[in-house]
């Protein structure tokens, strides 16, 4: 039986917090398995180091994502290569398993409309930052995708926050109705900045909101990445090739914890307990990984730190190449409004060449 | 356009669905979607047949949600697909504002162009017929007021179907509103098959000396009324519709104000932040050498549209304009 089809207060668990299995281990080569791995610990780096940046005035505000790379990589990972993927603004560690070079995340929260420019061999769409809006873009993604006879699967991303949005409802209500291949995968970290998740509704799961909409909705442990991936891979399969009697879409909750704040320009010690968050940290989803892989020898002491090592040398190459991004040329803001010129943007565009020529970027930086 | 084209005579609803139909049997990208669209033909009819002819997956009656409705057809153009989405009226879109100017107006430009937004969003639009509260607001402005969004209003059978067309090939979003009051007030002449009407260009409807007036949509018949009126008694009216909202014309617009240096505005939406004030300070701007009189805006007042007991007193009346144009040539 699919691991979809159970009660959605029955959260799905693959791994326990000391990463001995406690369900089926899903069918991943050891390669695969490790790269899960580090691909994880990646993001957990590349977090720090972006938030560290912020810290120090080489970034701007920027959401962390440390806690939740177990949902983020172990969802990822389950998309194949023809599937799309349709992000909030927090997953980092999902883009880049998609293929999103970290450099573009950086320049995007370093201000550059070009990290949002998603290279043409990716499928993903750039970062959504109104809550929920982006759901229905991915249910209109995956309604054109099964119109056009294509089969590919449309994985959307949003928080628990999301779910209180109307857009929310609209968007599953609309792939039940039309049966479109969707993934609705809630990150469940359990604070929408500090409105804490019984805030944003009395149901008892998220998940079971699916029922409401005629599909099967799933919890899982979101610090489990491979409980994520069997969720996820099994809600894909299902997306493109549904059995007799399944509806397509399917929405997953991955109950998780962010352990920092909500942005950079958040405070979490003034709304939630340090008990709490040590609490959650003790069910970090790397080392039980990581513990899992060393227990059935696929990860060992030196294998370890090779990937550490690769992973610093690779964050550091990144934001070297992000520092180094000279600024965009302010004509930018006038040519990609429309696909021609208007005369009027047009018009503003000489304006401002005009006076820029003359007065130089003293005419207009701050600092 | 050939000689040989076959002309039909359309009230301007017919000439929607006409335009639906031309570039949906060009085009198998394009699809219609919305809320009473499908077997009923929509409230007003523009989509009549539609459903019979092209089926389920191409006239698609959605659930009863406007932002769903605006949302997933924003994910179907970014994917290639070429999605006509009807509000049933205009004054139900606000649920779909967000989605329209924080997704579709933008998703050219925040995506460096890797994503594109070639969508119609058509709406009913405006007052006159006698309808409940929340069916007859002109808000326009909203819309022009927001970079990444193309708005045109037509006022005659031809126009919409070749600005339908025009819009529905467009590249980028554009917001196609309806005057429902003149729906089906008259017939004209429009071609069979399919022709472009190009969005950015005004037509001027009368050439005249005097002064200029400025309009669109449903206005444009009152203020067409008042020019004929004034023309008896000797001042000469050149009457310019914009017929694109925006981007505007600002060309012909300026070019129609250095002739008579007087001009007059005439939109029922409300007067303050409405697209007079544009067109006033486009004046200013361009022209102000040869402005010899205050540009007049007859306009809807800065009031809740009322219910239809008083909307006659709220719209602009032949009376009205005739007014207003006389102040601008009078002063």
């Amino acid at each position: 039986m699919s691991v979809l089809q159970r009660d959605p207060q029955d959260m799905l668990r693959v791994l326990d917090e000391g990463g001995e299995p406690v369900g089926e281990v899903p069918d991943l080569s050891d390669d695969e398995l490790v790269t899960m791995y580090r691909e994880m610990y990646l993001a957990r780096h590349f977090d720090t180091r972006a938030v560290s940046l912020q810290r120090q005035g080489r970034m701007g505000t920027y959401p962390p994502l440390s806690g939740q790379e177990g949902a983020q990589v172990g969802s990822a990972f389950a998309l194949d290569e023809e599937d799309w993927l349709f992000p909030s603004y927090r997953e980092h560690g999902a883009a880049l398993h998609r293929g999103l070079p970290l450099k573009r995340t950086l320049l995007y929260w370093m201000g550059h409309e070009k990290g949002n420019r998603i290279p043409e061999d990716v499928n993903m769409f750039p970062v959504a930052v109104p809550i929920a809006t982006q759901v229905l873009h991915a249910t209109g993604a995956a309604w054109a995708k099964k119109l056009q006879g294509e089969d590919a699967a449309v994985m959307c991303y949003f928080g628990d926050g999301a779910t209180s949005e109307g857009d929310f409802h609209e968007g599953l209500n609309f792939a039940g109705v039309f049966d479109t291949p969707n993934v609705f995968f809630c990150n469940n970290n359990q604070w929408a900045i500090s409105v804490p998740r019984e805030r944003q509704t009395a149901s008892a799961t998220i998940a079971q909101k699916a029922t409401a909409y005629g599909f099967e909705g799933v919890q899982v442990d979101g610090m489990d990445p491979l409980a994520v991936y069997a969720a996820t891979r099994a809600a894909v399969e299902k997306a493109k090739d549904p059995g007799e009697d399944e509806r397509r879409p399917t929405l997953i909750e991955a109950v998780q914890y962010r352990f920092g704040a909500h942005t950079t320009a958040d405070d979490p010690t003034v709304y939630r307990d340090t008990d709490e968050v040590e609490e959650w940290k003790r069910k970090d989803p790397i080392p039980r990984l990581e513990q899992f892989l060393r227990n059935t020898g696929r990860l060992d002491d030196e294998k370890v730190e090779a990937i550490e090592s690769s992973v610093k040398d690779e964050v550091a190459e990144a934001i070297e190449a992000a520092e180094s991004e000279a600024r965009p040329e302010p004509s930018e803001m006038f040519s990609n409004v429309f696909a021609e010129q208007t005369p009027e943007i047009r018009a503003q565009a000489e304006a401002f060449a005009e006076l820029h020529e003359r007065r130089g970027d003293e005419g207009f930086l701050r600092e | 356009m050939s000689q040989s084209q076959q002309t039909q005579n359309l009230t301007l609803v017919q000439a929607v669905r006409d335009g639906l139909h031309t570039e949906m049997t060009n085009d198998d990208r394009v699809v219609v979607m919305g809320e009473d669209v499908g077997k009923n033909g929509g409230v007003f009819r523009a989509t009549e047949g539609l459903w019979n002819e092209f089926g389920d997956d191409r006239v698609i009656d959605t659930p009863l949600a406007e932002s769903g409705i605006a949302g997933t057809a924003i994910g179907m153009a970014a994917m290639g697909m070429r999605p006509v989405a009807e509000m049933q009226f205009s004054g139900f879109m606000y649920p779909a504002f967000d989605q329209i100017v924080s997704h579709a107006a933008r998703l050219r430009a925040r995506s460096r162009g890797r994503f594109t937004c070639p969508l119609v969003v058509r709406a009913p639009y405006g007052g006159g017929i006698r309808a409940p509260e929340h069916h007859s607001e002109s808000k326009e402005a909203f819309y022009a007021h927001e970079a990444g969004l193309k708005v045109v209003i037509p006022s005659t059978p031809y126009d919409t179907k070749g600005l339908l067309i025009s819009a529905i090939r467009d590249p980028d979003p554009v917001i196609f509103l309806e005057p429902k009051l003149i729906y089906r007030a008259f017939r004209g002449d429009v071609p069979e098959g399919d022709y472009e009407v190009p969005i950015g260009e005004a037509a001027v409807r009368r050439e005249g000396t005097d002064v200029s007036v400025y309009t669109y949509g449903a206005m444009t018949r009152p203020t067409m009324e008042a020019a004929e009126n004034l023309e008896e008694e000797g001042v000469s009216v050149e009457v310019v519709d914009l017929r694109t909202v925006s981007p505007m014309d600002k060309e012909t617009i300026v070019k129609s104000f250095e002739k008579t240096g007087r001009a007059a505005v005439v939109h029922e939406a409300p007067k303050t932040g409405g697209l007079g004030a544009e067109i006033t300070a486009t004046l200013q701007e361009r022209a102000l050498l040869h402005q010899e009189a205050p540009v007049e805006r007859i306009a809807g007042y800065d009031v809740p549209y009322p219910l239809y007991a008083l909307e006659d007193y709220y719209l602009p009346s032949v009376a009205r304009v005739e007014e207003g144009i006389r102040n601008a040539v009078e002063f």
